[in-house]
């Protein structure tokens, strides 16, 4: 019992929850800024840009909207970090010490609502018109990218006959976990907010989207939280291709390798589209993501 | 360990400083040159800079133009909707001295009347390497606490 503590804060705290994940998210988003950057003819950040953006938010002054409430204002960011911090925990990455259980999968898929609903939340708590647009289009675009996000991972679990996620990182790969992958990637798109899928936070048209009013502390955490989710939902990914191989080092390689290709794709896409509008993103998801998603259930079913 | 800490947050604020530009009567000049700053050949974002769309994720704020007397409280506006510490960096001539609007009576004709300012930058407009350079010393004055908005802070 005193055992299963320690490791649960481990895995919350270390490997594969706080620490790393923020390592890990941090250097995946400088690597999708850099290679953005390196398609445009530019040089791009250092490496330790997103790591400095980030203390340097903690070091400044909060200024809390007038007729926000100050406690809701400091919460939803906490709320979504801890959801997103105990999702992380849950990822059967190589050498985890983590938690795992039957149902765990169920559990996941929750947590990584949450930091969403936090957003949602968010922008309509601090009245800030843009906030509000944002929020309006996030939440209408959670219900489009949910499609092909959870209509591949049940597939998975129908096939594997397990909502278990460490069954997921033993599975053999397969046509259905290559074509589950494929899925999982084209939601990934709306969950990171790239390009043709940056509708929350249009920069041009809507400002800075849901934090606009958002500064200091807070938006440090906010943006903690995206790191985290980005390596989450890339982890989520790369651990599909893990399970063919027998030592932990392949498996830490081949997870890397699957989580920088996974980003660099999404980074060609990212420069390669336009914005869509919020109802041609929905349409593409409910005609393109039920396509996927019934080609992701007939694999996982008959091959 | 809370040196530690406060050397680490010294460092970021040179290593990021997001920028944020507002044009208080400018011919237009000046934010012109703003736009290559961000682009291939320039490139701010080596130095960490980023254009922000919303004040409050700002530290640098760019200002341009003769201050005209409609825009004055708008100026006053954003510059407080800055969380601190953040500089200010008044861009060409027209906020040091009201440049060929001097003497007009619908300019208040000098940044300094209404907000702290920092830097200035000149030429008409300047050039791009200018403003970055003065972004990177803004960046710098952030780190040492030389900006008027952190030295007046702890005046008081």
């Amino acid at each position: 019992m005193n055992n299963w503590w320690i490791n649960a804060i481990l895995a919350l705290l270390f490997w594969p929850g706080l620490l790393s994940g923020a390592l890990f998210g941090w250097f995946l988003l400088w690597m999708s800024r850099k290679f953005i950057a390196r398609l445009q003819g530019r040089q791009g950040p250092p490496f330790y840009q997103p790591f400095f953006d980030f203390w340097k938010l903690i070091g400044k002054k909060t200024i809390i909207p007038n007729g926000v409430n100050p406690v809701l204002f400091y919460a939803l960011p906490i709320i979504g970090l801890i959801s997103i911090i105990f999702a992380l925990a849950l990822l059967p990455v190589p050498g985890s010490s983590g938690i795992s259980f039957e149902g765990d999968l169920v559990l996941l898929i929750y947590l990584i609502e949450m930091p969403v609903l936090m957003d949602v939340i968010a922008g309509y708590v601090t009245r800030s018109v843009y906030a509000q647009v944002g929020a309006t289009r996030e939440a209408i675009l959670t219900i489009a990218y949910n499609l092909p996000f959870l209509g591949a991972l049940i597939a998975l679990a129908v096939r594997l006959h397990s909502f278990k996620l460490a069954t997921f990182a033993a599975a053999p790969i397969s046509i259905a976990t290559i074509l589950a992958a494929v899925a999982l990637f084209v939601a990934l798109l709306a969950q990171l907010k790239v390009n043709p899928f940056s509708i929350p936070n249009a920069e041009q048209e809507i400002v800075a989207g849901i934090h606009v009013e958002y500064n200091g502390l807070p938006l440090a955490l906010f943006e903690l939280t995206h790191a985290l989710e980005t390596s989450l939902l890339v982890g989520l990914i790369s651990i599909l291709f893990i399970g063919p191989f027998t030592s932990i080092w392949m498996k830490l390689l081949i997870f890397f390798v699957v989580a920088v290709v996974v980003i660099l794709l999404t980074n060609i896409t990212a420069a390669g589209t336009a914005r869509l509008k919020v109802q041609h993103a929905f349409k593409f998801y409910w005609t393109w993501g039920i396509a996927a998603t019934v080609l992701v259930v007939a694999a996982a079913l008959i091959l | 360990m809370s040196n530690i800490f406060s050397r680490l947050i010294q460092t970021s604020r040179r290593r990021s400083p997001w920028v944020y530009r507002i044009n208080a009567g400018s011919c237009n000049g000046c934010d012109i040159e703003v736009a290559p700053c961000f682009s291939p050949r320039y490139d701010g974002e080596q130095i960490g800079a980023v254009l922000q769309g919303s004040p409050k994720h700002t530290d640098i704020l760019l200002i341009s133009g003769p201050i005209t007397l409609r825009t004055q409280e708008m100026v006053k506006d954003v510059y407080q909707q800055i969380p601190s510490p953040k500089a200010v960096i008044a861009l060409g001539s027209c906020p040091a001295s009201g440049n060929v609007f001097h003497g007009s009576p619908t300019i208040v004709g000098s940044a300094e009347a209404v907000i702290p300012v920092d830097l200035y930058v000149p030429g008409c407009p300047p050039r791009p390497q200018a403003i970055l350079e003065a972004i990177q010393k803004a960046s710098v004055m952030l780190e040492k606490g030389e900006t008027r908005s952190q030295r007046e802070v702890s005046h008081e």
